[in-house]
């Protein structure tokens, strides 16, 4: 473990709030540094949102933990300035492959359909996501930006008014009290906000136990997803390998439920099952080692009036399909834009639970998905085994089986199908780009797609008239005028010569025409807000 | 719809093919190849509202546990 663990990120210092004679009150307070509690500050402060970041930590967390971020993460940490530094030190990957026993039964490619700027995944540790984030944060605060972040600030104690949230803060100093119009829970999955709120978090518990290694390495295997079916070194239970940066590679073993965690740890005991899987021979250090057991389970609500809770705080998944932090971040996408709208007074507070609705829609999707992967990769019974298996023993040669083959179901961006903010879907378009999907990413003349999409109402148009800006009762939608090319009509198009996409700020789509209507557009504007 | 009148000519030899299938099978490659007998056959068809049907005609005849 390297200088990264140890150097505080994010040091304590004395907040002028804790020696007011009164409690200060802010916008909103985001409780939680990490992944999700960052990209929500981020998101905010871009918006000359003001918010303050609290944790009780003022380090990065330890050990690489999530480490695959899918396409759509990416492209909203694109939106929020920092995709690029991610992508240039993560390792990308959009294969997939699949071992049962001895033999590879099939292999998947995660990104089929051309060329798109993002990859499918990469895998970066997740202390690096969380140092470009807060450097990120860093570069907003010498722009200007109205965003603050408080290293060793624990809460302690919370309560909700009609109006406000008051905090109590255990620091250095001592405690102190703050107000909050709004605050955002990200305080992970045994998030303390939610037990201070008297709040269920019910789900699945799943009988397993996983054994997590990151080793340093040189070794030849490819930038993939390898995963194993009853490997030879791992008999009856299974097995993940991942290549992360810096020479890390990541192993994942399923060790069963009956199992003393303390003593699997040690590395007198993990070394021996790393040599089964690498080779007698091979060379290679620990750098981490976690066991895990995991539920599958949600919150029944994600806003509770003033405190809106975010990524893990609200929901868990299992890691099979990356649909954990990569979620997280689709939450605050969601919220952050609602938030905005409703603390400039233009958009009421039911805005916020369509917060909710799509995202607990978001979260069901991944809880579903990520159960039925962990039914299939730990059979619990011997009948749910022989079908597994039977799948597994045609797959290797015939096709009609793989997609039966269910070793995670990885992360893919949620359509809101069923939101109340949706608006209108004329015939003839790409199904995939129907109200409530996020827009899909295409190369244009000077650049991408996604680059010139987000942060306010757009209407996006192809080969269609529209005004420049359309003023709706103090909502400004902005036009994004594109020319017809191969990929926008694939895309974008389908059967129709032409589209008019109304675009939410978080990259949604709205509704879709094939021609410019003033009216239909407000219409539409005016339910994306909640305002009808 | 679920076919749930005779289809199947000639039925007896059909029954034959299946019992010489097993014939050498312990009770555990018999279950696991009727697993993959199982996953083929629902392929060829491919249509979950039959496949559900089928299912419920397989329940319906099941004898309750002793």
């Amino acid at each position: 473990m390297g200088k990264i663990f140890e150097t505080p990120l994010y040091a304590y210092e004395k907040s002028a709030d804790q020696s007011a004679d009164n409690p200060a009150r802010h916008p909103v307070i985001v409780i939680g540094a990490g992944p999700v509690g960052l990209a929500a500050a981020v998101d905010l402060a871009q918006a000359d949102i003001p918010v303050v970041v609290v944790d009780d930590n003022d380090k990065v967390s330890s050990g690489s933990r999530a480490i695959c971020f899918a396409k759509r993460p990416l492209e909203i940490l694109d939106r929020l300035g920092c995709g690029q530094v991610m992508v240039d030190k993560g390792v990308i990957w959009n294969t997939g492959k699949v071992f049962f026993d001895e033999h590879q039964v099939f292999q998947f490619d995660l990104q089929p359909d051309g060329v798109h700027q993002r990859p499918a995944f990469i895998n970066l540790q997740q202390y690096y996501l969380e140092q470009y984030l807060v450097e990120r944060l860093r570069v907003l605060q010498a722009e200007g930006k109205p965003i603050e972040i408080r290293g060793r600030n624990k809460v302690t104690a919370l309560e909700q008014t009609d109006d406000h949230v008051s905090l109590t803060l255990e620091t250095p100093d001592g405690p102190y009290q703050i107000k909050a119009d709004w605050v955002i829970a990200c305080d992970g999955a045994n998030s303390p906000v939610r037990s201070m709120m008297q709040l269920d978090f019910d789900g699945r518990v799943f009988e397993d136990n996983f054994l997590i290694a990151d080793v340093v390495m040189e070794a030849q295997f490819p930038a993939e997803r390898w995963f194993w079916f009853d490997p030879p070194f791992n008999r009856n239970q299974s097995a993940l390998l991942h290549k992360q940066p810096d020479g890390v590679w990541r192993i994942d073993l399923q060790l069963g439920w009956d199992i003393d965690k303390e003593k699997e740890k040690r590395p007198e005991n993990v070394i021996p099952r790393l040599k089964a899987m690498l080779g007698e021979d091979a060379k290679f250090e620990l750098e981490w080692v976690s066991i895990y057991t995991f539920q599958c389970r949600r919150m029944e609500k994600f806003r509770h009036n003033r405190v809106l809770f975010a990524g893990d705080s609200a929901h868990q998944v299992s890691p099979f399909g990356a649909r954990g932090a990569n979620s997280g971040f689709q939450d605050t996408d969601n919220l952050c834009w609602k938030l905005k709208l409703v603390i400039e007074g233009k958009a009421s507070e039911k805005l916020l639970d369509s917060y909710d609705i799509e995202r607990v829609y978001g979260a069901e999707e991944n809880i579903l998905n990520s159960t039925r992967s962990t039914d299939f990769i730990t059979p619990k019974s011997d009948i749910s085994k022989v079908f597994r298996n039977a799948v597994l023993d045609l797959s290797a040669k015939y096709e009609f089986a793989r997609p039966l083959v269910n070793s995670g179901r990885l992360s893919v961006p949620c359509i809101y199908d069923t939101s109340p903010l949706n608006g209108e879907n004329e015939d003839g378009f790409p199904a995939n780009l129907r109200p409530g999907a996020s827009a899909i990413d295409a190369p244009l003349k000077d650049g991408w797609l996604l680059e010139k999409l987000g942060g306010c109402f757009q209407l996006l148009t192809i080969d269609a008239y529209a005004p420049n800006t359309i003023d709706v009762d103090g909502i400004m939608i902005e036009r994004l005028a594109l020319d017809k090319t191969d990929s926008l009509a694939t895309r974008y198009l389908g059967n129709n010569a032409s589209a008019v996409y109304l675009m939410r700020p978080d990259q949604h789509v709205v509704a879709r025409w094939t021609t410019f209507d003033e009216e239909k557009i407000r219409e539409a504007l005016n339910r994306a807000i909640a305002r009808i | 719809m679920l076919i749930t009148t005779p289809n199947l000519t000639p039925a007896d030899e059909f029954y034959e093919t299946l019992l010489a299938a097993h014939e050498d099978l312990s009770q555990e490659q018999s279950v696991a190849f009727n697993a993959r007998l199982v996953l083929v056959l629902a392929n060829h068809i491919g249509d979950l509202t039959i496949l559900s049907e089928a299912l419920d005609v397989v329940e319906e005849t099941a004898k309750p546990a002793e």
